[in-house]
């Protein structure tokens, strides 16, 4: 059985490109077969991320207008064959895709992928509208600051009220040091806010950067971010993973720097 | 950072938990500026019968109080009216 699922946060920035290139390639990875569409029209970034922007031929709106096959818009990813991007249009705007077209889209992708997974553009207008449209379930990605909480709070609502049967959250780019010194809020804060489930804390990595700078998705490498996104894939399949130590580097240099600081 | 401070100054943490949930119950509630205008204008007017208030001084806000019941925290509409005369107008 397919599922559609939305990755959003309101904010911009937060992460949601990032969440839904990990997300698509670690399924992937598990043998799944993902479709990953970019629905940001007019400020395409899934596929510079996913390191695909030179294939580019078709994209979702000449999909929706006619003017090529589903086929031919879909790009194949570089590592994974059963992994495939749809872009979005750079040139057009949001207005050029309705939610009715974005549903019958994500219908026809059911019956050959297990995962359909959307990035959907920051904001609550008409693209998070097109975005959620087909969705059956989504993940919001926040961070642990008072704007992307405020602005996930407010999706949360719009999504009840669109009655997806269901919505994880991802509390992104957490420092563990931060949040133990008191100055940034904990993922039981962030969990306790919003009151909906937790699937996956994503510390604030440098690999990540490097791996965006890359074009290739660190999901599954033993960096704790590509170890956190990892478990994520896992519990979007529905298997219960142990949650990963964020604190990160326990090596005895560290420890007993740790001891000095203290002071 | 001093011994002492460790227990003087809150995280900047705690600061952003406790304004993030004042802002949500507002947030949440859907109140917007005009319709507190509103509420803060007919409250003026109603308690003005009775007496003399500092109108500017008035301050009204939608925060949040523990419930009597054990259902958590609620909403509650907090007005602070300064009294100018008790005395009764008549």
């Amino acid at each position: 059985m397919s599922e559609v699922i939305v990755v959003t946060s309101g904010k911009g920035g937060v992460g949601k490109t990032t969440t839904s290139a990990n997300v698509g390639t670690g399924l992937a990875k598990l043998d799944k077969r993902v479709v990953l569409i970019d629905t940001d029209i007019g400020l395409r970034n899934l596929d510079v991320v996913m390191g695909l922007e030179n294939r580019i031929v078709y994209n979702l709106v000449d999909v929706i207008e006619g003017n090529c096959r589903m086929k031919q818009a879909l790009i194949k990813d570089k590592r994974y064959p059963n992994l495939c991007l749809l872009p979005s249009a750079q040139t057009r705007d949001k207005s050029s895709v309705t939610p009715e077209q974005m549903k019958k889209l994500t219908e026809e992708l059911r019956e050959e992928y297990d995962y359909i997974i959307l990035d959907c553009p920051a904001g609550i207008e008409q693209g998070f509208k097109n975005a959620i449209a087909g969705a059956d379930r989504a993940i919001i990605v926040t961070t642990p600051e008072v704007s992307a909480i405020r602005d996930a709070d407010r999706i949360i609502g719009l999504l009840e009220a669109n009655e997806l049967k269901r919505t994880d959250l991802i509390v992104n780019r957490i420092r563990m040091d931060m949040v133990k010194r008191g100055d940034m809020m904990s993922i039981a804060d962030v969990v306790d806010i919003l009151g909906i489930d937790l699937i996956g804390a994503v510390p604030d990595d440098e690999s990540i950067v490097i791996s965006t700078n890359q074009g290739e998705p660190l999901v599954g490498d033993d960096s704790l971010a590509g170890q956190a996104f990892m478990n994520i894939c896992y519990r979007v399949m529905g298997e219960e993973v142990p949650w990963l130590d964020l604190s990160g580097k326990s090596s005895l240099w560290s420890k007993i720097s740790d001891i000095f600081k203290k002071k | 950072m001093g011994f002492f401070d460790m227990f003087k100054k809150k995280g900047s943490g705690d600061m952003a938990k406790d304004r993030l949930k004042l802002l949500l119950v507002s947030d949440r509630a859907n109140c917007t500026p005009e319709l507190m205008e509103m509420i803060k204008n007919d409250i003026i007017n109603v308690i003005s019968k009775y007496m003399e208030i500092d109108a500017e001084g008035l301050d009204i806000q939608i925060t949040q109080t523990e419930s009597e019941g054990n259902n958590g925290s609620v909403p509650a509409l907090y007005a602070n009216i300064p009294i100018r005369d008790i005395k009764q107008k008549i």
